[in-house]
């Protein structure tokens, strides 16, 4: 759907006649091929299966129950009395309810070993615009970005395309589980240094996305230590912090802040959603949190260009206050990405197919490179066709992650019912069957 | 919990650490002046009545009711609980379908029916602010010019440079023809730009106006198109006031003008629209670009993703929206209470000889407050306007924080206080004009009272004698202002 435009009819921005919102790329074209043919349990049991979007909808039913039995949640009481001042509700600050539910859903999703102020919360309308306006506080046009590979494709866009902000990829790899090294790091910083490119900070995902694994301690220790050596910032996307497996395996960088005594937090700043965790990205829910008061005030005023509607504040203010509620999902939540994760995880190995041991996510990081005829982007791009083609499920090639080694595949798992997952598992045997035989 | 550290300034970006974010403005002072102190009819009556805030707060009853008798719009009660998923699902940035419907049939219904709009051609962002800024974006590079009729909204200052890099050029509009836009305040406008070095991308107007609270003649909206298409250059036309539109002559859209022109090259115009002024609710952050120019709008589609209205909202308002008996009946009832709260406001300051720009739009009026200076400078309006602020406890705007070329000039908001408040204001600005007249009787100046004056009978000050001290001005306040 994407217009090719050579030469503009009549004069249009750099930025709106720029590929850099990066929708050419596979990770797109297979989302197309899904929705031209998408998969239906009943009516169109050929369609192509939708692998390739990071949804969570193994929770709805708590969301639904918890709405049911409190309508007054987003109907303003009855006679509707809040209405008037939550439509008018247009303060950047946000509802003050709002940002508090929000602090106490985060501490509660670390196990309480870490504490967020309300007043440090910033919002904006998804994790999107967070990511994009942190960048445009944080560099200038021309700057550069250090992100571990591989990593969300959005990326490209969010980061980039407005901002005029450049990415360095810091590569990592199979040989230590994809894990961020010092020397790697270092690497990046360099060659950016090369390229005449002035860093500003580094960005990691924590859990990552697309690997679906959490950061070790250790690892958040080197990179925060790296971030104070090279005196960049550091921005660390915990949008998934909600779906760790086990609560006990996610370390948030607020945790590294917290036993340092919040020394060099000031550079540090931490984006959050509920797309991911509660399921609810068409609501538009993001967070900034960050440590340093500067930046806390500039995303605020900023935040006036991406708003989170007041009639969703309320709802949510009131649904994430609700300790009971909250407790219970969170856990629940977990219990069941779990369950998904070992079923794919089951399936997929009796198939002879091995993964990225992983803990945290919507998804799972499968390795076909004994798969590809060379170990090329080329042959992984041909071996992607296939599996879109003609076993029907769309998954993201490594490559559109970024990823320096072709063969590596991200697969969601999180956004069909179990009878879907089965049946996607089954044309995944019968593929590997398949090319065994030949 | 504290975080104990004191923050070193870490090096942030140039966007960060300038002022474009426009919160020096006096507009913005003012603001700040009732919050420390806001008024209350029972609790703080000596408090500062807020009269620079542009909201709609006339019509809520009728929005209420509605939601009050269609449960089944909100995603969240027992009635519509099983749309919750899909709903809470949807991130597509085209945005639900039945909200462009919606909206593509509210604004031609504001617009009188003249014009049939594309629900296809419907792309969101998060308010007027964020489509104000996502079509500066697809339109113009950092560096670029904009070229906005003065006076205008102080939100432009930040909406379309601040991240974008964009500066603007004002077309001067001037009290002797009605602050209307002439062909040659435009060419004025784009010559100086020219001499500047200023690449001018397009030129961007308010209509109905803020803070004019006026609507566009025919003749200049071709004009401003016949501008666009020599120069070749874009034209934005934010027409988020229509619906508050109270009087005759009715509101065209640039939409309908360009329907009857010809040679009108469609690709350079694009129209802003939202629901924040219309329907009063600007938290629900719904702001639209409808662009004639297909790849303007499937740019400012993806960077919708930027700023997307919530799907809960989407819902709502699509269905609201598509009902057509409460669509007519309010459009109906707003106009109504709109003119009644404009009349009584100008009436009442016509009895003390206070005149404003006839204006037929808008929550605001601008108000003509020359006679009251006590110098003809934009250092005696704003001598003027610390005055209102401090002593008469009115938060009203003064003209320069609009870029106006001319100082004495005030807008007055009035759709967001109750009837109460409306009297409480009135008595407070008759009382004020009639002691400085009285302060001022001596200077010769030219008589520009009117009519006979009619005295309220309860004379007693209704306003605290403590003067606030005055607000520091910035050093980047439409004060210092170039002058060619």
């Amino acid at each position: 759907m994407a217009i090719e435009i050579e030469q503009p009819r009549v004069g249009l921005s750099k930025v709106a006649v720029s590929k850099t919102h990066g929708e050419d790329s596979p990770y797109f074209a297979g989302w197309k091929a899904y929705d031209e043919n998408p998969y239906h349990e009943t009516s169109n049991q050929s369609g192509v299966i939708q692998m390739g979007l990071a949804e969570n909808q193994v929770s709805f039913d708590l969301l639904e129950k918890y709405l049911e039995e409190h309508s007054e949640a987003s109907s303003w009481g009855k006679g509707a009395p809040g209405f008037r001042e939550n439509a008018l509700f247009q303060d950047y600050h946000g509802l003050k309810s709002f940002r508090q539910a929000m602090a106490s859903f985060m501490e509660q999703i670390r196990g309480g070993r870490a504490k967020f102020d309300p007043d440090r919360i910033v919002l904006t309308a998804g994790a999107t615009a967070a990511n994009e306006l942190l960048t445009f506080i944080l560099a200038d046009p021309g700057d550069a970005l250090l992100i571990p590979t591989p990593y969300y494709p959005g990326f490209d866009r969010d980061l980039r395309w407005r901002t005029g902000v450049n990415i360095v990829p810091i590569h990592c790899d199979s040989s230590n589980n994809f894990q961020i090294t010092p020397e790697a790091m270092e690497a990046a910083y360099q060659s950016a240094e090369s390229m005449n490119l002035k860093v500003r900070g580094i960005l990691i995902t924590n859990p990552s996305n697309p690997l679906g694994a959490t950061i070790q301690r250790s690892a958040l220790e080197q990179i925060l230590d790296f971030a104070v050596n090279k005196n960049i910032h550091l921005v660390s996307d915990e949008i998934y912090s909600g779906s760790t497996f086990s609560s006990s395996e996610f370390i948030s960088i607020a945790e590294i802040l917290e036993t340092r005594g919040y020394k060099d937090a000031e550079r540090v700043h931490i984006v959050y959603s509920l797309s991911k965790d509660l399921g609810l990205p068409g609501f538009r829910v993001g967070t900034i949190y960050s440590y340093n008061d500067q930046v806390v005030t500039t995303a605020r005023r900023m935040s006036s260009f991406t708003l989170i509607s007041s009639q969703t504040q309320h709802l949510l203010a009131c649904m994430l206050s609700n300790k009971e509620f909250s407790e219970n999902y969170i856990k629940t939540n977990r219990e069941r990405l779990s369950k998904r994760y070992d079923m794919i995880i089951k399936g997929l190995k009796k198939a002879g197919i091995e993964c990225l041991k992983g803990n945290a996510g919507l998804f799972c990081w499968m390795n076909l490179s004994p798969l590809l005829e060379k170990p090329t982007r080329e042959s992984e791009l041909a071996l992607w066709k296939v599996i879109l083609n003609e076993v029907k499920l769309n998954i993201s090639p490594g490559s559109s992650c970024h990823c320096s080694e072709p063969g590596w595949f991200r697969v969601c798992f999180a956004n069909m019912s179990e009878q879907t997952l089965e049946i996607a598992l089954e044309r995944i045997r019968k593929f590997m069957e398949q090319r065994k035989r030949n | 919990m504290e975080f104990k550290r004191k923050n070193k300034t870490q090096l942030l970006s140039k966007i960060a650490t300038n002022d474009r974010h426009g919160e020096n403005s006096p507009y913005f002072d003012g603001w700040k002046a009732y919050d420390n102190n806001p008024f209350h009819p029972t609790q703080n009556p000596n408090g500062v009545i807020q009269m620079g805030l542009a909201e709609n707060k006339l019509c809520f009853d009728l929005i209420k009711k509605w939601i009050m008798e269609n449960p089944d719009a909100s995603i969240c009660t027992a009635g519509g609980v099983d749309k919750f998923k899909d709903v809470a699902i949807f991130q597509d940035y085209h945005g639900l379908k039945e909200f462009r419907e919606a909206i593509a049939k509210f604004m031609g219904r504001v617009g009188g029916n003249k014009v049939i709009f594309d629900a296809n051609r419907i792309v969101m962002s998060s308010g007027a602010t964020g489509v104000n800024e996502t079509i500066m974006f697809c339109l113009a590079d950092p560096g670029d010019t904009f070229l906005v009729p003065s006076p205008y909204y102080p939100g432009f200052a930040r909406d379309l440079r601040w991240r974008t890099g964009l500066e603007i050029v004002p077309v001067d509009c001037k009290s002797s023809n009605n602050f209307r836009i002439t062909r040659a305040a435009m060419e004025d406008a784009y010559e100086k730009a020219q001499k500047w070095n200023l690449n001018v991308k397009g030129i961007i107007i308010a209509n109905p106006s803020n803070p004019l609270g006026t609507t566009l003649d025919i003749a200049t909206m071709r004009s401003l198109v016949a501008f666009v298409n020599e120069k070749n250059i874009h034209l934005v036309c934010d027409e988020i006031y229509a619906a508050t539109v109270f009087d005759s002559p009715r509101f065209v859209s640039v939409a309908e003008v360009i329907q009857d022109m010809d040679c009108c090259n469609r690709h350079l115009i694009h129209i802003v629209y939202s629901l924040s002024k219309d329907m009063g609710i600007p938290g629900f952050r719904v702001g639209i670009v409808y662009s004639f120019n297909d790849d303007v709008m499937l740019c400012a589609r993806k960077m919708s993703s930027f700023g997307l209205v919530s799907s809960q909202t989407q819902y709502l308002l699509a269905s609201m929206l598509s009902d057509d008996g409460f669509v007519g009946n309010f459009l109906r009832e707003s106009s109504k209470r709109l003119a009644k709260r404009h009349y009584v406001f100008t009436k009442g300051l016509e009895q003390v000889g206070i005149s404003c720009l006839t204006s037929n739009a808008g929550l605001f009026f601008w108000m003509d407050m020359r006679p009251l200076l006590k110098e003809q400078s934009f250092e005696g309006e704003i001598e003027l306007w610390r005055v209102i602020l401090n002593e008469v406890k009115l938060n009203v705007s003064p003209g320069s924080s609009f870029q106006c070329f001319e100082p004495g000039w005030f807008r007055v908001c009035f759709a967001n206080m109750d009837d109460e408040t409306v009297e409480v204001a009135l008595n407070r600005i008759r009382t004020f004009v009639l002691d400085r007249e009285n302060q001022e009787s001596n200077r010769s100046k030219r008589c520009w009272r009117k009519k006979h004056l009619r005295l309220s009978s309860s004379s007693t000050r209704l306003y605290d004698e403590t003067i606030m001290s005055p607000c520091m001005i910035s050093p980047h306040s439409p004060l210092v202002r170039a002058k060619t």
